[in-house]
């Protein structure tokens, strides 16, 4: 997965601007009070703010119907915005064209045109420029050869398996130049083997290119493995923004703690906290909070081991704790246990 | 296989076979008819066997031929025009409806409702509502106009099916590579529906080739070939008429092997040019 010592990506990308004297170039993407309704019905995204700072990847996280893929649309301009303002590199875009954004979609299906091949397909934004057929090809080429498919740039789509029309989907939404990559659920289509693969691609061609890439998904691994800036929603708002540390040692409130995963919700004394399930322990008290409970599935992950227990009131627990821990006094389902965590270990949630 | 074939294969096989008899049998009749000696009549027994029947047809003033080569021309011409514009409509309407626009519902069903209504009674009431106007129906107007109530929701359904199936985001894919709604159709759509296109071509050329109830009363002096046979095998004592329904299938099945010839051709090409970029 290496490039060409002698072929810089970087330049394959626009020249640098001009710093703007108020500095407020300081963000790629802005979002200002932005809301989307259908038909004037309930708000598929409500009044949303996001900043994303200069060359950044970006994951919008979310469950399904939660504004994600939306709010990626009304970036792109393939949705119309009913309220607030879209800036890109400063400049407002809300009611511009799809093209004259500084944009460029990777869409979910990849959307390769079936009758081109990969390079007419890499090429496409340049012949509908007018730029001449030998200039074009050669241009296609060098994006081609970015997503190392520049051996198979005369295949048909159909003669292509998934991972490579994706890369010849990204060789073509990056051969427009564009400022800001909206990318639809890039990896959702491939096995989990090339999904992650891909995600390590993804991450390297966003460095090298050095412009911000917003990346739309339901999978918390992936957000928090790629992005340096992510965005957590849910029924069209923003739960959360931070970068992937943050948001996974500090959720802001309990739905951001239970999407984001390998957390514990728990109540004390009235208010809500969330325990991360590593930091909980079985058998052995840490001392602080214990809950006797009862070991109701084993999960075995690898390094780490994931027990869920429920104590008398029926509410569930997990922890998480390591295979040579586990193993050394292995508990069995059924076993009357003791759930325990520090005080320190609780972060407090918004109610 | 080994499997024991349950007793529904074979009474839908039974149903099929009938399906096929009733279909080819009188064609195979009619193309075996043809070719009857010169002794023969309309039906069998053969007496003989010669091509008679369509040297008849072939020379000027042929007996029982009547005005027929007049009427394949004037049948031949009337197809391609209504063909041509069953397409251009077609395509026009299936396009329309890639967004939704109010009126868009009765637009549809009052398209479907002209597959349903008596085509004698559209072709009658075309021809009183031109009687009350005081004009006269010429082919070029009334008669194409007639035909194209019948061809029109034809091409329009092929259209909705052919585009349906296209996935939507290949437009959006296309504009935001820059393209603008010419450009979009031109590189995009209609390269991925060309051959829903063609189809719509054929199925107006057949719909109006074999289409009389409607294009009778309107099409004005001159018979096209369905009316022109009509009246010919009322009065017919010789098999030449049917040596006309064997060349008749003949020039179809032509047509037909062309188009395919041509899409296959298309596809050819393309994979061709693929090909000499490899080189």
């Amino acid at each position: 997965m290496k490039i060409d010592t002698d072929f810089n990506a970087k330049n394959l990308m626009p020249e640098a601007e001009p710093p703007v004297e108020d500095g407020a170039t300081k963000y790629d993407v802005e979002l200002v009070a932005v809301s989307k309704s259908y038909d004037g019905g309930a708000k598929a995204v409500d009044t949303i703010s996001l900043r994303i700072p200069k060359a950044s990847y970006c994951c919008l996280l979310g469950p399904s119907g939660c504004g994600k893929t939306t709010t990626l649309r009304m970036l792109a301009g393939h949705e119309s915005v009913t309220d607030g303002d879209v800036l890109i590199h400063n400049r407002n875009v809300t009611d511009g064209a799809p093209s004259a954004r500084g944009t460029s979609m990777m869409f979910q299906s990849y959307a390769l045109f079936p009758h081109l091949s990969a390079l007419d397909n890499a090429a496409f934004s340049l012949k509908i420029k007018g730029v001449k057929k030998a200039e074009r090809h050669a241009k296609a080429m060098e994006f081609l050869k970015l997503v190392q498919m520049d051996h198979l740039a005369h295949r048909m789509p159909a003669q292509l398996s998934g991972g490579q029309q994706q890369r010849v989907a990204l060789a073509r939404s990056l051969i427009t130049r564009p400022k800001v990559l909206l990318l639809d659920e890039p990896l959702s289509a491939l096995d989990p083997f090339l999904r992650v693969l891909m995600r390590t691609e993804l991450k390297r061609i966003q460095t090298e290119l050095g412009i911000t890439f917003v990346h739309v998904t339901h999978s918390q691994e992936e957000a928090l493995a790629l992005s340096d800036l992510v965005v957590v929603m849910s029924d069209g708002q923003i739960m959360q923004a931070g970068s992937a540390r943050d948001v996974f040692e500090k959720p802001s409130n309990a739905f951001v703690a239970k999407f984001i995963g390998g957390h514990n919700v728990i109540d004390v004394e009235g208010r809500k906290v969330s325990v991360r399930a590593d930091k909980c322990r079985i058998v052995q008290s840490v001392g602080g909070t214990n809950i006797p409970a009862e070991v109701t599935n084993i999960e075995y992950q690898g390094p780490m081991v994931r027990i869920l227990v429920k104590d008398s009131d029926g509410k569930e627990y997990h922890a998480q704790i390591s295979d040579s821990r586990f193993f050394a006094d292995p508990p069995v389902i059924g076993e009357k246990v003791t759930f325990s965590w520090m005080p320190e270990d609780e972060w407090r949630l918004a109610a | 296989m080994g499997t024991k074939r349950t007793t529904s294969f074979y009474v839908l096989s039974f149903v099929f076979a009938a399906f096929l008899i009733f279909l080819y049998g009188p064609m195979f009749c009619v193309y075996l008819l043809s070719f009857q000696g010169p002794e023969g009549g309309m039906s069998f027994p053969m007496r003989g066997f010669s091509t008679v029947w369509f040297e008849t047809l072939f020379t000027a003033g042929g007996r029982g031929v009547g005005d027929i080569h007049n009427s394949f021309i004037r049948s031949l011409r009337l197809g391609a025009i209504v063909a041509l514009l069953t397409m251009l409509i077609g395509l026009a309407v299936g396009m329309s409806f890639r967004r939704r626009y109010p009126g868009g519902n009765f637009v549809f069903y009052s398209a479907i409702v002209s597959m349903i209504v008596p085509g004698i009674f559209v072709g009658f009431g075309i021809s009183l509502t031109l009687n009350m106007l005081g004009m006269r129906p010429q082919w070029w107007y009334s008669g194409i106009g007639a035909q194209l109530t019948w061809s029109l929701p034809f091409a329009m359904l092929i259209m909705f099916i052919i585009l349906g199936r296209m996935d939507k985001s290949y437009e959006e894919a296309a504009t935001d590579l820059g393209a603008n709604s010419f450009q979009r159709f031109q590189y995009v759509i209609l390269p991925l529906i060309l051959p829903g296109v063609i189809g719509m071509f054929m199925a107006g050329f057949t719909s109006s080739y074999e289409e009389a109830a409607r294009a009778g009363l309107n099409i004005g002096t001159g018979n096209t070939m369905p009316m022109e046979l009509t009246g010919l095998l009322g009065a017919a004592t010789t098999p030449v008429m049917f040596a006309v329904g064997t060349l008749t299938t003949l020039f179809m099945f032509t047509m037909v092997i062309v188009t395919l010839l041509a899409s296959w051709s298309l596809a050819k090409r393309r994979q061709l040019r693929l090909t000499a970029h490899h080189a």
